[in-house]
């Protein structure tokens, strides 16, 4: 067990690495923009000498390399800075608004794993039948919609139209006044069903159904397809063939042989779905209102907001980091070769 | 079934794989018999059809494959008739087969023990202890030495000799009465190839079994086996009794064959080889089609196709040459 | 040996052969390859057939704002008056053009690199490997922001910009290829006929790398396609009055319950390209990929 210990001590250490690469990169891509966060602090209508000020203010006037190393140090220490726009500390902003995209990339991919995954099976074990060829439409066809397009196609038919999801948001204004979910991890789903909510759960439910399906579509056809891929590849490995040879009956084989070797590719798919997901989601989340990550980094990205945009980025990559370091300890669990 | 009827009947055995470039016949009419008890080695350059031989009796060919012709005798059963459940239940039960390269054909994600219980419980309806005695007793019998860590095992983490012998417990596991055996020890280093072959040795007479051993290394043909099947390019050309094939080969191609393994007796400067290359065979040479590469070839070798003839009891040649005595 | 670099060669003739076998069996794949040269003539011939041929600039015409589809418009008019369907016929060539020039980057700045690291091994592959895997921590989509918002919004700015998160991908594609030919016997073959390095990578190991790259670029045109529509939609890539499919899906969400068609008939148009690309990628894949190949050869 020691190993294993060592193995992730060292992963977080080259996701660090990595991380302050990232930081480095985005800290001096931002201040490449066009724009001068100090005049945008103090508004339009400020004076030369307000302008000054506030560069002094903010040490902008410093030089770069001497901004980003106090910029790290305040990092370490938790102060993610002040947005410029928003004027409240970046990490509030960020806490506020990182759990609702969470909760629909996590949505995404639950509609991936729950239809991509069986369908890449079943397509991979009747390769080139009638329904291999279905599924692999099915997968082309939702690979190949704008997610900010089918969004507003779902509001029309299911909002407008038929009327029986909702058109925006993720709670009726009534319903988080009189069932406000308690803040626990910040996804409501699983908030208002910690705390016995339920008429809160069914309403964010219908809330997150069409923004989720919008947004799973591209992420449904690129799991079909690999998954497809994936299993084919194994079924066409040597011990399939042995275990054939040794009379091992044909469910068996594909359901616990080739899945077992199938899971793995599979995995890292899913995780790369994940990843799209969160950074992905906010072509959906402005179409649906949806207070999420996406939307304030992108507004950040048009105001200039420094900080923000530096800390969102972070954030982002830092997930990415955790969730491949997820992964790659699933893998050594599942496949033994790859134990350290 | 009286006990002169050989266990296994291959008749006219033609396979045929689809590729995009054209139909492969990777096998023109294969013809052999297998008696109880015996090894019958097969013996051939690669791409002579050695494996798809086995894969046909088995069954196991790929997508692209097909048989075309032919028959396949298994006491007295035409395997070709029967469907796939009837398959499953002779494949790994009466008929096992081992490949090449142990590391490749073994499940690297599961365990020894789940590999080998699955195979048992594929063909008896046992209790898992039941199953587990089994799988121990199956390892004793290829003397792997703590048969326990064995089994907790994974492939990747035995050596390749060990993981050939987990095979070869897995296929006898079930008690089948005949074991193919596709080059069984050519992934394997010198060493180790001779102690498979010892340990194949001693299963096939503990367990009484028949072997049809797969091989292109004439050394282990003259160790292992009763008699041997000579394949060029999809045919059987010659069959006959080990010792006298190697004392005195009929076939051109045999004689080509055994004439190319250095032996310190001969002192030739040169190391001999067969002329020319294996043909294409998609486009495969009309007649014989070993005439090209042939130094009896005459015009009928290009036109038509030798029968096999039963030159002595026992021994069979196809060649047009020996027939008409022209061969030294 | 030399035997050998032909064979490598006649190889490769071999593979244009199965592909243009396979496209013309593949029904769909036909389908699809049809659909695509006749956006691709829409686009190229839009001056001449669309009804309205100068719907592509920022003319308004008030009195036709809004109109629903008819038959004088058959998409009907955005909110200047312009007739939709011409629009989406001049849009054709934006789209088209984003995606292959996104693609041709990317290719371009991935291929060679990830080519030259697997080959080489050693520090190099380690520098190159390590920029990779930064671009690939970083969120693309935000860094296509960021850069598309530094370069200025404009389409071509968009393509850079997306370009620049995905190179990586292919890098790794060419890194994984390069690395296992770089055991191959044909290149020691080379070695020992006394080619150098650079002629070896040219000739021999490029070739190569050649159909996972095209069988990756073939699909990545339909994904390319989306982001770049993405791009255009939140105002960062072409701007108005470039008829650009994405662009105008923005123009029309402000009255997508009242003028629904002002978004829904560009969107159709990106979703009909993208899933013509998407087929096409997937019946190349499904010819040359050796992992998925139908039909295989047996030894």
């Amino acid at each position: 067990m020691g190993s294993l210990k060592r193995y992730i001590l060292k992963r977080l250490l080259e996701g660090f690495v990595t991380l302050m690469g990232l930081t480095l990169i985005t800290f001096f891509l931002a201040r490449v923009a066009p724009s001068d966060p100090a005049a945008l602090w103090v508004g339009l209508h400020a004076r030369p000498e307000q302008v000054e000020q506030a560069r002094k203010e903010l040490g902008l006037d410093k030089p770069l390399y001497v901004q980003y190393l106090i910029y790290l140090r305040d990092l370490f220490r938790g102060n993610w800075g002040i947005s410029y726009r928003t004027r409240r500390p970046v990490i509030e902003d960020v806490l506020t608004y990182l759990p609702a995209t969470v909760e629909l990339a996590l949505a995404g991919l639950v509609i991936a794993i729950i239809i991509g995954v069986p369908l890449g099976v079943i397509a991979a074990t009747k390769k080139d039948k009638m329904v291999d060829h279905a599924c692999r439409l099915i997968g082309i066809t939702t690979l190949s919609a704008p997610s900010f397009w089918l969004a507003l196609l779902l509001q029309i038919l299911f909002a407008r139209m038929l009327g029986i999801l909702p058109l925006q948001g993720r709670l009726s204004p009534d319903i988080s006044e009189m069932y406000p979910i308690k803040h626990i991890t910040g996804l409501y789903l699983i908030d208002s069903l910690l705390t016995g909510n339920f008429i809160a759960f069914q309403d964010a439910l219908l809330h997150i159904i069409l923004p989720a399906f919008a947004l799973a579509s591209y992420s449904l056809g690129f799991s079909i397809r690999m998954i497809r891929a994936t299993m084919i590849e194994v079924l066409r490995e040597k011990y399939i063939v042995a275990a054939e040879a040794f009379g091992i009956p044909k469910n068996k084989i594909r359901f616990k042989y080739a899945l077992k070797n199938a899971i793995i590719p599979t995995l890292t798919i899913l995780g790369i779905v994940f990843a799209w997901n969160l950074t992905g989601a906010y072509l959906v989340e402005m179409v649906f209102n949806w207070p999420g990550l996406g939307t304030y980094t992108w507004r950040a990205i048009l105001a200039v907001d420094y900080p923000v945009i530096v800390a969102t980025t972070t954030m982002a990559g830092i997930i990415m980091i955790i969730t491949n370091l997820i992964i790659d300890l699933a893998q050594a669990y599942i496949d033994p070769r790859v134990r350290p | 079934m009286s006990m002169d009827m050989p266990l296994l009947i291959v008749e006219n055995l033609k396979t045929h794989f689809y590729t995009y470039d054209g139909i492969v016949q990777a096998l023109d009419g294969v013809t052999f018999e297998l008696y109880k008890g015996e090894t019958f080695g097969l013996i051939g350059e690669t791409g002579c059809g050695k494996t798809a031989t086995a894969l046909s009796i088995m069954r196991l060919l790929p997508e692209n494959g097909t048989i075309a012709e032919g028959r396949v005798l298994f006491k007295g059963e035409n395997l070709l008739e029967k469907d796939e459940e009837e398959m499953r239940k002779i494949r790994g039960k009466e008929i096992s087969m081992i490949f090449q390269e142990p590391s490749a054909y073994l499940n690297p994600v599961f365990t020894v023990r789940e590999q080998i219980i699955d195979v048992i419980m594929a063909h008896q309806n046992l209790e898992r202890e039941e199953a587990e005695e089994k799988a121990i007793e199956a390892l004793k019998l290829v003397a792997l030495p703590d048969p326990e860590r064995i089994l907790g095992s994974y492939p990747h983490e035995l050596s390749g000799g060990m993981q050939q012998r987990v095979m070869i417990a897995m296929a006898l596991s079930t008690n089948p009465d005949l074991l193919i055996a596709d080059e069984p020890t050519s992934y394997l280093d010198v060493t180790v190839q001779a102690q498979i072959l010892e340990h194949l040795k001693n299963v096939k007479r503990k367990r009484n079994l028949s072997l049809l051993l797969i091989t292109h290394n004439m050394g282990i043909v003259a160790e292992m086996c009763d008699r041997v099947g000579v394949m060029y390019a999809g045919n059987i050309v010659e069959i006959g009794n080990v010792r006298q094939i190697i004392k005195k080969p009929c076939h051109p191609y045999t004689m080509g064959l055994l004439a190319a393994l250095p032996r310190p007796e001969t002192r030739r400067k040169k190391l001999y080889s067969i002329k020319g290359s294996i043909p294409d065979l998609i486009n495969p040479p009309s007649g014989c089609r070993f005439h090209p590469r042939c130094p009896y070839a005459m015009e009928i070798c290009r036109r038509r196709k030798p029968q096999t003839v039963e030159v002595e009891p026992g021994r069979y040649v196809a060649c047009h040459a020996v027939e008409r005595g022209v061969v030294t | 040996m030399k035997e050998g670099v032909n064979a490598m060669e006649r190889k490769r003739f071999r593979e244009i052969r199965i592909i243009l076998h396979v496209l013309r069996e593949n029904r769909l794949t036909m389908i699809s390859l049809i659909i695509l040269i006749s956006i691709i003539l829409m686009g190229v011939f839009a001056p001449l057939i669309a009804p309205y041929p100068d719907a592509y600039k920022g003319i308004p015409n008030v009195e036709e704002k809004y109109k629903p589809p008819s038959f004088k418009h058959l998409f009907g008019t955005d909110y200047l008056g312009r007739d939709i369907l011409s629009r989406i016929m001049y849009g054709a060539r934006y789209s088209l053009l984003a995606a292959i020039v996104i693609v041709a980057l990317s290719v371009a700045i991935g291929w060679p690199l990830g080519v030259i690291a697997g080959y080489r091994g050693g520090l190099i592959d380690d520098i190159i490997m390590r920029i990779t895997d930064l671009f690939l921590v970083f969120p693309a989509l935000v860094l296509a922001l960021i850069i598309a918002f530094i370069l200025g919004p404009n389409l071509v700015n968009s393509m850079i910009a997306i370009s620049v998160t995905w190179w990586p991908w292919y890098t790794r594609l060419a890194r994984a290829e390069a690395t296992s030919l770089r055991e191959r016997e044909f290149v020691e073959a080379a070695k020992a006929a006394g080619l150098s390095d650079a002629q070896i990578v040219f000739r021999h190991v490029f070739p190569n790398t050649m159909v996972p790259i095209i069988i990756q670029a073939t699909m990545d045109l339909g994904t390319a396609i989306l982001v770049a529509a993405g791009l255009s939609f939140l105002g960062l890539g072409a701007q108005p009055p470039t008829p650009e499919w994405g662009l105008m899906i923005n123009e029309g969400r402000s009255v997508i319950f009242s003028a629904w068609w002002c978004a829904l008939f560009p969107g159709i148009f990106i979703f009909i390209t993208a899933m013509a690309f998407n087929l096409l990628g997937d019946g190349l894949r499904e010819a040359l990929d050796p992992k998925l190949r139908r039909i295989r050869r047996l030894g």
